[in-house]
C-alpha cells in the first residue's frame, strides 16, 4: 500500500479501454463512494481495507490480474453465483465478477437491446460497449448462465464482442435437474482445463473448495455479528464486503474479512454499534446489487435505520451454504459442488419456497423491524416473486415495503419519502 | 407553545400555526419556481417555538429553518386522524403524487402506498388534461359531472394520455365525456391502491385534488365506506406536521 498515486493509464490503454470515458466513470464512482461511504460515522477500522480496495478498484487489482495473465494465468469473468469458483480455481484460474451496477452507455445499449431490459443487463452491456470495464477486458473467458431470458439473449449479443461460454442452469430442483446440472459442472471442468491448460486433481479441487468455503465462512461471521443490537457495521459496509468478494484475491480477502469479523465480534461484546441501540433494523431482499449499486442502502441508512441483512445474491445467497469438505475423489467433490450450487434459492427456480423460508428465517434471526423487498424494474422473476415474499413476511407479523427501481437517480427523492415513511410507521 | 407546520409540496406551500393543539392560523401559496421563498415568508410572518416540515421540500426546509421533518405519509396520517378521529384511511392526491394510507387503532399508520416515479393520476395530470381540453380545472370537473358516461381512457401516463385526449378531440368526441373518462381513470387507479392497502372507511380524502367535486363523487361512488373531505383539504399535511412536534398539545 504505497502512498504514491500510481498512474495506470498505460495499463488501461493496453487493455483497450476508452481512456477519457473510463476516467469519467472512475470520477463518478469515486464521488458516489465518497458520498455514500466516507460520510458514515463510526465505521469499523477493518473497513480501511475495503476503502483501499475501492480506491484501487480499477488499479492495483487489475495490475494483479495483468501480472497473473503475463505469467500464463487465465482470468474468468462471471456474472452470477451459479458459476462455481472452486472449479476455476482448481484449474489454476482466477474468477472475477464483472461490472454491472451502474447506468452506463445506455444509448449504445439501446441500439441492440430493448429499452425495457433490466438495469443489470443494460449495465454490463454498456460497460462492454463503452470499453470501460477493465475486468471485462482482463477476462480470457466470460462464463454466462441461463438464469433469466434477458441474460440468455444478452450473452448471444455479448458473444459477438467477447469470448463467452454459457452454462445451462435448470429451473427446477428435481433429480433429473440435478443430473443435468451435474453434467454442466463436468462441462465446466473441461472448459476450465482447456482454457488454463491445467488438469483438475483431487488435491487442487479440495484445496479450492476449502479456500472458497473459508471466504464464505468469513462473510458468515460478519453477517452473524449483525444479529446484535446495536449492529456493529452498517449495511452499506457489509454489502460492500460481499460485492468485493466477487473479484478480490481470495486468501487475502478472507484474511482481511476475518480480521474485520474479529473487530465486529469485539464491538458486539462491548455493545458498540454503528448506530445507537434501538435504530430501526431492516432486512433487504430481492435482486442482486452489483458494485457500485448502493442506492437503496444509502437511502435507508441516511434515514437513520440500519440494514442488518441482505437476502440476495450480493448477500446471504452468496455465503450461507458451504460445499461439503468430506469427499476424497474428484467425482464426489463434483457431486458436492453440484448439490451446493443447485441449492441456491434464486427466483429463476420454480417452485422457490426455499427463498421465502430464508427471508422469514433471516428476518427473525436478525430481529428486524421490517423488510424491504427490492426488485430491479423489468426483472420479471423477482418482481413476480415479490408477492409471495410480501405475503409470507406479513404472515410472520412484519411489515413490508416493496420497491421497484433501477440504477438511475431520478427517483431518489420519491424512494426516500417511501422509505422514511416506512421507518416512521415501524 | 406555538408550532409552525410547513408542507412544501410540488404545487403549493401550506402553513398551519398551532397553539395548544388548535389551529390558530393557516395559509397556502403557490410553490412556483422558488418554493423556498414562500416558505420563508411564512416562517417570518409570525413568532413560533418550533417548526416541523413535510412534503418534497422537507429536508431543504429543515436545513434552512431548523426544527424537524416528517414525511407526508406520517403528516397526512396524523392530520387526518386529528380532524376525524374515526378515520380508518386517508387518500391524498397532491400535485405530483398520490398517497393512500391505512390507519389502525389510535390513528397509527398500518400500511401505505405511493405512486411511482411519474405524475400519473395526480393533480398535475388533471392540469395537463384540462389544458388539452381547453377547460379550467373547475370547468373540467363540472363537465365530468354533467356527462352521463365517460370515454375509456387507456393511458395513465400523462404524456400518452394527452396524445390520447388530443386524438379524441380531433375525432369529435364530446369534451364532457372525455373529462369524465379522465376522472374515472384516476378514480379507478386510486381505488385499486386503496384496495391494496386494505383501506376501510371512513376514508379522509385530502390534498389539492380533494377540492375537485368530480373526483370526490367518483371516489365516493367506488369506495365501500364513507368518504369525508375536510373543509381545507390542502392543509391537512401542514396540520399533521405541526401535530407531530413534541409538546404540540395535539396527537
Amino acid at each position: 500500500m504505497s502512498d504514491q498515486a500510481v498512474d495506470y493509464h498505460q495499463m488501461w490503454a493496453d487493455l483497450g479501454l476508452d481512456l477519457p470515458t473510463h476516467d469519467a466513470l472512475l470520477g463518478a464512482v469515486g464521488q458516489l463512494f465518497g458520498d455514500a461511504y466516507l460520510t458514515q460515522d463510526n465505521r469499523p477500522a477493518g473497513m480501511d481495507y475495503l476503502n483501499f480496495v475501492m480506491s484501487e478498484v480499477h488499479g492495483l487489482r487489475i495490475k494483479e490480474l495483468d501480472d497473473f495473465r503475463k505469467s500464463g494465468g487465465k482470468v474468468f469473468g462471471t456474472f452470477c453465483l451459479y458459476v462455481p469458483e472452486e472449479i476455476i480455481r482448481a484449474a489454476g484460474g482466477w474468477c472475477v465478477g464483472l461490472c454491472a451496477g451502474a447506468e452506463f452507455a445506455y444509448d449504445q445499449v439501446e441500439q441492440i437491446m430493448p429499452r425495457n431490459t433490466c438495469a443489470l443487463i443494460k449495465s454490463f452491456m454498456g460497460f462492454k460497449l463503452a470499453k470501460v470495464c477493465p475486468y471485462f477486458e482482463s477476462a480470457d473467458l466470460v462464463i454466462g448462465e441461463t438464469t433469466c431470458d434477458g441474460k440468455k439473449k444478452a450473452y448471444e449479443l455479448l458473444g459477438d464482442l467477447h469470448n463467452v461460454w454459457v452454462m445451462e442452469l435448470p429451473q427446477m430442483k428435481r433429480e433429473q435437474d440435478m443430473a443435468a446440472w451435474r453434467a454442466e459442472i463436468v462441462e465446466l471442468v473441461h472448459k476450465a482445463e482447456e482454457t488454463t491448460g491445467n488438469t483438475i486433481t483431487a488435491e487442487s479441487l479440495r484445496a479450492a473448495i476449502i479456500e472458497v468455503n473459508d471466504k464464505r465462512r468469513a462473510l458468515q461471521r460478519i453477517a452473524a455479528a449483525c444479529a446484535a443490537d446495536p449492529a456493529p457495521i452498517s449495511g452499506k459496509d457489509r454489502l460492500l464486503a460481499t460485492q468485493v468478494a466477487f473479484y478480490d484475491d481470495v486468501p487475502r480477502f478472507t484474511q482481511m474479512m476475518n480480521a474485520l469479523a474479529d473487530e465486529l465480534e469485539q464491538r458486539v461484546a462491548s455493545g458498540e454499534g454503528v448506530t445507537p441501540k434501538g435504530a430501526k433494523r431492516i432486512l433487504v431482499t430481492g435482486t442482486p446489487m452489483a458494485l457500485p449499486n448502493w442506492k437503496l442502502h444509502d437511502i435507508i441508512e441516511k434515514a437513520g435505520a440500519v440494514v442488518v441483512g441482505e437476502e440476495m445474491c450480493t448477500g446471504s445467497r452468496y455465503y450461507q451454504d458451504l460445499v461439503s469438505e468430506s469427499a476424497d475423489t474428484v467425482d464426489d467433490m463434483l457431486d458436492d459442488i453440484a448439490a451446493k450450487y443447485l441449492d441456491i434459492n434464486c427466483a429463476c427456480f420454480t417452485p422457490n419456497d426455499g427463498r421465502i423460508e430464508d427471508v422469514v428465517r433471516m428476518a427473525q434471526e436478525l430481529k428486524v423491524d421490517g423488510v424491504i423487498d427490492y426488485s430491479l424494474q423489468f426483472c420479471g422473476l423477482y418482481e413476480m416473486e415479490s408477492h409471495s415474499v410480501e405475503t409470507a413476511v406479513r404472515d410472520a407479523g412484519l411489515p413490508v415495503l416493496k420497491i421497484t427501481t433501477d440504477y438511475s437517480m431520478e427517483d431518489v427523492g420519491q424512494l426516500a419519502t417511501r422509505v422514511e415513511a416506512f421507518l416512521e410507521m415501524l | 407553545m406555538r408550532i409552525l407546520g410547513l408542507d412544501i409540496g410540488s404545487r403549493s406551500v401550506d402553513a398551519v400555526w398551532l397553539e395548544d393543539g388548535r389551529i390558530v392560523d393557516w395559509a397556502v401559496a403557490d410553490s412556483g419556481f422558488d418554493p423556498g421563498s414562500a416558505a420563508t415568508d411564512f416562517v417570518g410572518r409570525d413568532a413560533h417555538d418550533a417548526i416541523v416540515s413535510t412534503g418534497y421540500g422537507r429536508h431543504a426546509a429543515r436545513e434552512r429553518f431548523g426544527g424537524s421533518a416528517v414525511t407526508e405519509i406520517t403528516a397526512y396520517g396524523m392530520g387526518a386522524s386529528a380532524l376525524f378521529p374515526a378515520a380508518a384511511a386517508v387518500l391524498d392526491i397532491g400535485g405530483q403524487d398520490t398517497k393512500v394510507i391505512a390507519l389502525g387503532s389510535g390513528g397509527k399508520i398500518t400500511d401505505f402506498e405511493m405512486n411511482d416515479k411519474c405524475a400519473a393520476g395526480t393533480g398535475k395530470f388533471l392540469e395537463v388534461m384540462a389544458r388539452a381540453l381547453g377547460f379550467s380545472l373547475q370547468e373540467m370537473a363540472d363537465a365530468a359531472l354533467a356527462a352521463e358516461s365517460g370515454v375509456a381512457i387507456s393511458s395513465m401516463c400523462t404524456v400518452f394520455a394527452e396524445s390520447e385526449v388530443t386524438g379524441l378531440v380531433h375525432r369529435g368526441e364530446d369534451r364532457r365525456r372525455i373529462a369524465r373518462g379522465l376522472h374515472e381513470s384516476i378514480a379507478k387507479r386510486t381505488l385499486g391502491s386503496l384496495k391494496r392497502v386494505n383501506a376501510r372507511g371512513p376514508l379522509v380524502f385530502a390534498g389539492g385534488v380533494a377540492k375537485n367535486p368530480a373526483m370526490v363523487t367518483l371516489i365516493a361512488d367506488g369506495f365501500a365506506g364513507e368518504v369525508w373531505v375536510p373543509d381545507e383539504a390542502q392543509i391537512v399535511g401542514a396540520y399533521g406536521a405541526a401535530l407531530s412536534a413534541e409538546g404540540s398539545g395535539g396527537g
